[in-house]
């Protein structure tokens, strides 16, 4: 399986940020977005999950039945998509049954709503209202949310934003699994996700944008 | 599926989720009017099921610009947008979820309101009917008003104002049907199977505009 970008624009209330991005993913591999903030990298990343109606170029996931990269990818953005009101295993087991694929396929590759909770470090909370959560344990549960359906391709915008050292280690180690079981991930991020087979998307302002496959977190390299 | 309609169904019952407000707002509009047109008792038993019908169709506009707008904050909705399941099958089951919690209070309350408005048994059970074949047509006209203005921060009139001529019909067809119950000369099957087709036809067209929008809107 492998994520096919051709060409693709990032544009954004008729702003053009970028143009004619294209790479190619392969199972296994890691793509990290960099730039200075405001330079496009969350447009970029919806774009490729296709919630930009009018995005130019194709985005593509090779190998799989699935008829976008949409289709069968994760999306963690800014906001965790998960309701305040309800508790934590309601929403976590809604999102469980609601992206669950029809097909069946993938179903040995995702684990129970319990199990998640627990790879997150927050065993014994699924019974308290999600609005009770303190930020950084709102967005470990959204992460618990991309182990509960399976999805090849995981699109992370800013992921470890709001969580301490511990917990961005505990994504760190959920990633590579990830990875490891022939995943593939487009992610922005500042902070090191401790990626192996990485390679990197640098977007700077006003300047094509430059793919290369450095390590983006080694020293000298433009952050 | 199922999982989303529990889910809204479960939301719209727990605090802040507004399923009685429409049931309070339906109450308030029908308990003031014996009030205001004064005690005659013949004249309120005319004028009591369309005055019903008015008030249950302001209810059911009432939380409408809700639908869609409280997924998007939260970014549930771009998830939803990103499924296999078609986006139409998902704004349909959220109409559902959101007539099952609304929609149906009203058509459950009406017969009780009934009573302020002097109207006999044959016309309440007439205007329950006619609420039920007709308000799912109010939910889902207005889930295409509310797809349209999910990204305005306050929406809600603005959702009303778009609906209410899309929803005229509706209480038009609806309180005619009822007159055709109560009142001999009047037939009462046309205007009821009228009624019936509008909410089948806004079954299909109201999810499918109001999936295009949100499409569109998601940015």
């Amino acid at each position: 399986m492998r994520l096919v970008a051709d060409n693709v624009s990032v544009a954004r209330g008729g702003h053009i940020f970028f143009s004619g991005i294209s790479f190619s993913l392969e199972a296994g591999e890691a793509l990290v977005v960099s730039g200075p903030n405001g330079v496009g990298k969350s447009t970029f990343l919806r774009v490729l999950a296709g919630l930009l109606p009018d995005a130019e170029g194709s985005v593509k996931l090779d190998g799989a039945e699935f008829e976008t990269a949409a289709e069968g990818a994760h999306y963690l953005g800014h906001r965790n998509g998960m309701k305040a009101e309800l508790t934590v295993r309601e929403n976590l087991e809604f999102w469980r049954n609601f992206m669950s694929l029809s097909d069946g396929d993938g179903s040995n590759r995702c684990v129970e709503v319990n199990e998640a909770v627990a790879m997150v470090g927050l065993d014994g909370l699924d019974h308290l209202p999600y609005g009770y959560l303190s930020a950084g344990q709102k967005r470990r549960i959204a992460m618990a949310r991309l182990l509960t359906a399976y999805r090849p391709l995981w699109i992370l915008d800013e992921p470890t934003a709001a969580l301490d050292t511990q917990s961005q280690e505990m994504f760190s180690g959920l990633v590579a699994n990830h990875l490891g079981s022939g995943g593939m991930v487009v992610a922005a991020t500042h902070h090191a996700l401790g990626l192996i087979n990485t390679r990197h998307l640098v977007l700077t302002p006003d300047a094509p944008a430059v793919l290369s496959s450095d390590d983006p977190f080694a020293a000298g390299a433009p952050a | 599926m199922w999982a989303l309609f529990i889910r809204d169904t479960r939301l719209s019952i727990r605090a802040g989720g507004g399923a009685l407000i429409g049931v309070l707002f339906f109450l308030a509009v029908v308990a003031v009017i014996p009030f205001g047109v004064g005690p005659d008792l013949n004249l309120l038993a005319r004028i009591g099921p369309a005055i019903l019908w008015i008030g249950a169709l302001l209810a059911a506009l009432l939380g409408l610009d809700r639908l869609f707008q409280l997924d998007r904050e939260d970014g549930s909705l771009d998830i939803m947008l990103m499924q296999e399941t078609p986006m139409f099958l998902t704004v349909l089951v959220k109409c559902l979820a959101h007539w099952t919690s609304t929609g149906l209070p009203l058509i459950i309350a009406s017969p009780v309101l009934g009573l302020f408005m002097n109207i006999d048994g044959a016309a309440m059970a007439a205007v329950a009917v006619t609420l039920l074949a007709g308000t799912p047509a109010i939910t889902f006209i207005g889930a295409v008003g509310a797809a349209v203005s999910v990204a305005l921060p306050r929406g809600g009139l603005l959702v009303s104002v778009l609906v209410l001529p899309l929803a005229i019909p509706v209480l038009i067809f609806g309180v005619s049907a009822v007159q055709g119950a109560i009142e001999d000369p009047a037939p009462f099957l046309p205007p009821f199977l009228i009624l019936c087709a509008i909410t089948l036809f806004f079954s299909v067209l109201g999810p499918f505009a109001a999936a295009a929008a949100l499409r569109a809107s998601s940015d």
